[in-house]
């Protein structure tokens, strides 16, 4: 297990951007920013109109970290405190269950419940409950 | 100019998901640990987002057409079904093993960690199998009508 430390302003202010482009995708697109909703649709698009609004907006938060090290001189951390087999099963679950589910933490969890949807409040509300028992499960009584 | 506007919106939720700690497997695992390293600040991250797109759909679907788009493409379906369940709890089982979730590892590719590519292309192996699966199970519904 890695600590963290409690960072309530730069979360805040990183939530305040991912609603401000929510917001902004909506009202100059239309769409949803779902991340698995853009991801589906790149892997299998409808024509090549579909495909390059999708890849450009993929690119942008693929740039996100550069911009993030242009400001603070460093790269945004990511800290993986499990196993590289771990990555890839809960990868494929994740891949396998958010095209059940229709939508992640992006899609449902920020979008959908801004609407007021019922199944993305279903969705979000099944997930996070999920995860915390996943969590305690793996860490606690498997002690990984 | 509409590629170039979207690029950057993409860009913004990037710098977002960065600075908020989304792109950070631990960070996002200690979030569900209340029994062990809890870091709440994932809760600042979920607030932030969630009141600032409710204010601003609220604003944007009031007009008549996105400015760049013919029309909002909205999710219309209200019903509750057994995918939509069971697909999202298996989603936070997953969740909750690798620590990363779509939108959290799409922009954290940028930092050129392996881990995050690994954790992407099973990702994109989960999301075929899943559509394979689908339309299997669409066929033989439709055979059995």
């Amino acid at each position: 297990m890695i600590e963290t430390a409690f960072t309530p302003y730069a979360s805040l202010g990183g939530g305040i951007l991912i609603g401000l482009a929510s917001v902004a995708l909506m009202a100059v697109a239309g769409r949803i920013m779902g991340a698995t909703g853009i991801l589906a649709g790149l892997l299998q698009p409808s024509n090549f109109a579909d495909w390059s609004w999708r890849a450009v907006i993929v690119a942008g938060m693929i740039a996100g970290p550069f911009v993030v090290m242009l400001f603070t001189g460093e790269m945004p951390a990511v800290q993986v405190p499990v196993s590289t087999t771990m990555l890839i099963i809960g990868g494929f679950i994740v891949g396998v269950g958010v095209t059940f589910g229709g939508g992640c933490t992006s899609g449902h969890g920020v979008c959908g419940m801004a609407r007021v949807s019922p199944r993305s409040i279903v969705a979000t509300i099944t997930f996070m409950i999920a995860t915390i028992i996943t969590v305690y499960v793996v860490r606690h009584i498997f002690g990984v | 100019m509409r590629l170039i506007i979207l690029f950057l919106i993409g860009l913004v939720f990037g710098v977002g998901i960065s600075i908020g700690g989304m792109a950070n497997p631990a960070k996002v695992v200690n979030f569900f640990d209340f029994a062990g390293t809890w870091d709440p600040s994932l809760i600042f991250v979920m607030a932030g987002a969630v009141v600032v797109t409710f204010i601003g759909y609220r604003f944007v679907l009031k007009r008549p057409a996105p400015t760049m788009d013919v029309k909002f493409y909205l999710p219309t379906r209200r019903d509750i079904d057994l995918p939509l369940i069971a697909g999202s709890a298996v989603f936070g089982v997953g969740w909750g093993i690798a620590g990363f979730c779509p939108g959290g590892a799409l922009p954290a590719l940028g930092t050129g960690r392996s881990e995050v590519f690994i954790f992407v292309g099973a990702l994109l192996a989960g999301i075929f199998a899943a559509k394979f699966l689908q339309s299997a199970l669409a066929k033989r519904a439709s055979a059995q009508a």
